[in-house]
């Protein structure tokens, strides 16, 4: 009998219910963001929402790449690994793969997850790894003081752009609905209730979740989502996402997006048009999800919060661990038999 | 009845077009000759292409086998024995043969178009240019078609076969048995049982054409070598270093997993860990190498024995992480089978060129222990010692292999896992006293706190750590403090590791310093030079940083140093500036290990 038999199990975490408060996801580092950051409600909505999942937060890892977003994990009481730029989908990889019981969550921005780190992102979405993706979208470098970043608009004028990008940006959404990302969403940094349903909804999903959240980044970028969280314009530039629910939106309600053959349009519900005639959500869609996606470059439409796609399929880790277990019921393996197999010979 | 003859050791190379099998024919006399209890010693030499235009000098693919009665080192200076399925491979191989050896060709193959090839302007087999050899020349091909001339099988599917018709005349010629190769083909093409007869007829056909045509006279016999009394098999270096990480899961009650991104002489490793799932192996095919190694430290940090495996290139790749798990403090084992560069450089051939870069490429001062493995089996305990040190110091650990040990083989009196040492692992679960980079007295090493662990919740990270408690910290003392404690840490190993041993005496006139796969042929011109009474003393280095405590003095005992290496002086750099010792290099970079008749001519020339 192999010793591995007893030893090589998943290690056993406990399993009662913890009861927590936000307080118990609060680290004792101090924040250290600019006052008035986007980041700090996207972290207080984390450490509310957190006591509702019911994971032990000793089986939480945060893991993150380098930029403002990254100093996430410090103020996480929570595992945190404060990574090297770009690489946070693959350190977080490495660990759920080692251990799938550990609720993994990468924390990462525009510049880190979409320019250095562009191909550990893309490839983790295809596998579906079960890790819960949060990238901060504030559409510029933050921590390297102002440069424009592969989600800035073209003409941009930064630090390193005096006479304006001539850089086409990426849409996040497009990327890794292109990567085949099995739940793909929006929210606001603003919008402190949809975030934590976004972020819910993502923890209770299994395969990897791709969250863009909008952050505002008052020191370099300010105001670049302003037309969609600012009270006065928000209703009539946002359409909220809901699924089975007909897409209507505007300060009255009385705008709605309705399909042109394959082309969505901005309808009024004056009467020639009702909500019956309006495209209903539906987050199995995945040709509507990449219309949805595409708004942002159609002139006149409004952007869409909440979850694009939501379809499960095998999570890579799952597939491993069943591989895994399907061979250890056949033939657990042991060394002294491995290295006996095949030729071997005696001398005397 | 045919004379026998005794020979103390022979080398044979098989060479064809990269289509011929040759490998495999090399590959299954390997086997049988080991399986006789002969010691002996190979070199794989294939091109980069995977299927190069057949008939060309560059599609030339070759294995060289070396086999004795004696204890045998190296894949052998020059053959005895050269099989030329082709012009090209009688071409590129000749000057590898000794004067009056024997030459094996498929005269099928000698045709116009192949002799172009081949850049021949007239037949060698026919114009009297290899009159120094004994020349057998076989109409291969047409023989392998008539002995299967009543089969089923396509033109295409004989021609495939011709190899076993020369293998089988080697076996006729060295004396060994048809059986093992026999069971071999029954295992291996058993899907297909019109494979396998067609096989062991050409085998056979082979045999006996030796036994019954008037062409040769005599046949050889080599004698078992007096190898160590055990249980033996044969292995590769690729091979050794799968099953050592095995030994190490296994005997350190640690999960495996491996990182990995396809590199050229580096895959096997991979492949062959693949297979092993119901050894809970956890194998993860990366994107990139970048994200091979990221993913194996995130491993680390959740508690897996982590790996990464890789070439020259794929290490400088590697670069920026490691500088991660040198900050963060987390074992790992990053092997690196070397091979020729810089960039694509050769990528099938052997070199040592990456000592530098495993002590010094990296950004900032970023330590790290490296080893490197001397032979075939050598990366077996190599490997599960890298294990052992990476896990009792929390650092990360680089494995040098090259191309020439990672593809070589050799028997090996191989170990139980109760044989090997212990690999003990202690996770730190108690809550009181907790600091992440609070560290063990004796080894500098942080506790190892995975997640999941109850109240030990920390964060870790690239940014510099405040001693103790591992907060982020920009303080200027504190940096550097942390940056001589991690260098220390390092050279705190050396005090864990056994002492250096010298082969021959303490001091003298001269000493030869070897280090990797260079030791095979360090070790034969040692001994060959012992029998002409020349007397000098060999130091083999496995461990590289830290060195063993007494290498200095060692050093400084002798009146000349010698380091042979395949680049350019590397090591010998090392030494220069860690002892103050003057060093003479003999170096090469040819893509192929070291003659030990190379080693004798330098060691020669110091002599006198
Ligand atoms: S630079 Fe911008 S993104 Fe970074 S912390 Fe300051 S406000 Fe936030």
């Amino acid at each position: 009998m192999s010793l591995i038999q007893e030893t090589l199990e998943p290690i056993q975490t406990s399993f009662e219910q913890p009861t927590y408060s936000s307080k118990d996801f609060q680290s004792n580092q101090d924040v250290r963001w600019c006052p008035g950051c986007g980041d700090y409600s996207i972290l207080a909505q984390t450490q509310r929402i957190f006591p509702d999942f019911g994971v032990p937060k000793h089986n939480v890892v945060f893991v993150s790449g380098i930029g403002c977003s990254s100093r996430f994990p410090y103020y996480m009481n929570t595992y945190g690994f404060h990574s090297i730029h770009g690489r946070a989908p693959s350190i977080a990889t490495g660990i759920k793969i080692a251990r799938p019981e550990l609720s993994v969550w990468v924390v990462t921005g525009d510049g880190d997850g979409m320019s250095i780190g562009g191909n550990h992102l893309i490839h983790t979405l295809r596998r579906n790894v079960n890790l819960k993706i949060l990238l901060f979208n504030n559409q510029i470098y933050g921590l390297t003081k102002g440069q424009y970043s592969p989600t800035s608009e073209y003409g941009k004028v930064t630090k390193s752009t005096p006479l304006g990008s001539v850089d086409h940006p990426f849409n996040p959404l497009l990327l890794a609905l292109g990567a085949e990302a099995s739940f793909v969403a929006r929210t606001l940094d603003r919008d402190t209730k949809h975030m934590q349903m976004i972020l819910k909804r993502a923890h209770n999903f299994c395969g990897t979740t791709f969250i863009e959240i909008y952050q505002n980044c008052n020191v370099f970028n300010n105001g670049a989502f302003f037309q969609f969280t600012e009270k006065e314009s928000k209703d009539d530039n946002v359409l909220l996402l809901e699924h089975g629910k007909p897409m209507v939106f505007g300060k009255e309600k009385n705008k709605g997006i309705k399909l042109d053959g394959f082309t969505p349009k901005v309808v009024s519900l004056d009467g020639t048009n009702s909500v019956n005639d309006l495209l209903v959500h539906n987050e199995k869609d995945s040709v509507l999800a990449f219309i949805l996606a595409n708004f942002n470059a159609m002139e006149g439409m409004p952007r869409p919060i909440g979850i694009f796609r939501a379809i499960e399929r095998p999570t890579y880790e799952k597939d491993i661990e069943r591989q895994i277990e399907n061979a250890v019921v056949k033939e657990k393996g042991s060394f002294n038999n491995l290295i006996q197999s095949g030729q071997t010979w005696i001398i005397k | 009845m045919k004379e026998l003859l005794q020979k103390e050791d022979i080398t044979i190379r098989f060479a064809g077009d990269s289509g011929d099998g040759m490998q495999l024919t090399g590959m299954q006399f390997t086997s049988t000759t080991a399986l006789l209890g002969n010691d002996l010693s190979t070199l794989p030499d294939y091109p980069a292409e995977i299927r190069a235009p057949a008939g060309t000098l560059f599609g030339v693919s070759g294995f060289q086998i070396h086999f004795g009665s004696t204890e045998i080192y190296t894949p052998g200076d020059v053959c005895d024995v050269l099989v030329a399925m082709n012009p090209a491979a009688l071409k590129v191989n000749l000057n590898g043969l000794i004067d009056g050896g024997t030459i094996i060709a498929n005269s099928d193959s000698f045709d116009d178009k192949n002799l172009s090839l081949a850049s021949y302007n007239s037949n060698p087999l026919e114009d009297g240019s290899l009159s120094k050899y004994k020349l057998h020349v076989i109409n291969i091909s047409k023989l392998t078609s008539l002995t299967l001339s009543d089969t089923q099988l396509t033109s295409k599917e004989i021609d495939r076969c011709k190899n076993f018709f020369a293998l089988g005349l080697m076996y006729w010629m060295y004396n060994r048995p048809l059986e093992p190769t026999i069971e071999w083909m029954q295992e291996k093409f058993k899907k297909t049982p019109k494979y396998v007869d067609a096989n062991i007829k050409v085998l056979k056909a082979g045999f006996n054409y030796g036994d019954i045509t008037e062409i040769f006279t005599v046949r050889y016999d080599v004698q078992p070598a007096k190898l160590e009394p055990g249980n033996y098999r044969s292995v590769t270096g690729n091979e050794a270093v799968a099953l050592g990480l095995i030994a190490a899961s296994e005997k350190s009650k640690l999960g495996l997993f491996l990182g990995s991104y396809p590199i050229t002489p580096a895959s096997d490793i991979l492949h062959e860990l693949s297979y092993y799932k119901n050894f809970r192996v956890k194998t993860f095919q990366a994107e990139d190498e970048i994200a091979a190694i990221t993913s194996s430290i995130g491993a680390s940090f959740a508690g897996a024995l982590a790996i990464t495996t890789t070439s020259g290139p794929g290490l400088a790749l590697k670069g920026e992480a490691l500088g991660l798990a040198v900050m963060t403090e987390l074992p790992l084992v990053i092997i690196n089978v070397q091979r020729g560069g810089p960039s694509t450089g050769l990528p099938t051939k052997t070199e040592q060129s990456d000592l530098l870069q495993s002590l010094y490429g990296r950004h900032g001062e970023s330590p790290v222990c490296v080893i490197a493995a001397k032979t075939p089996s050598d990366c077996f305990y190599t490997v599960y010692e890298a294990c052992r040190i990476a896990t009792k110091f929390m650092v990360p650990v680089i494995l040098l292999s090259d191309g020439y040990i990672a593809n070589g083989s050799e028997p090996w009196n191989f170990p139980l896992i109760e044989d090997l040492s212990d690999i003990n692992i202690n996770f730190r679960t108690e809550k009181d006293g907790f600091f992440p980079y609070l560290r063990d007295e004796k080894t500098l090493a942080r506790p190892w706190a995975i997640p999941g662990t109850p109240n030990l919740e920390h964060r870790i990270g690239g940014l510099e750590k405040q001693q103790v408690t591992g907060n982020v910290s920009y303080d200027a003392q504190n940096h550097d403090y942390m940056v001589r404690l991690r260098q220390n840490k390092i050279e705190k190993i050396a005090e864990d590791i056994p002492l250096a041993e010298i082969d021959g005496k303490e001091s003298g006139k001269l000493l030869l310093v070897s280090w990797g796969g260079t030791y095979g042929a360090a070790k034969t011109a040692v001994n060959n030079k012992r029998k002409e009474n020349k007397y000098i003393s060999h130091l083999h280095l496995k461990y590289i940083n830290p060195f063993q405590k007494n290498v200095g003095e060692i050093l400084k005992k002798f009146d000349k140093i010698l380091v042979p290496e395949l680049n350019l002086g590397q090591l010998s750099k090392v030494l220069k500036h860690t002892f103050f010792v003057n060093t003479i290099s003999l170096t090469k970079v040819e893509g192929q290990p070291f003659k030990s008749i190379e080693i004798e001519n330098k060691i020669d020339e110091l002599l006198k």
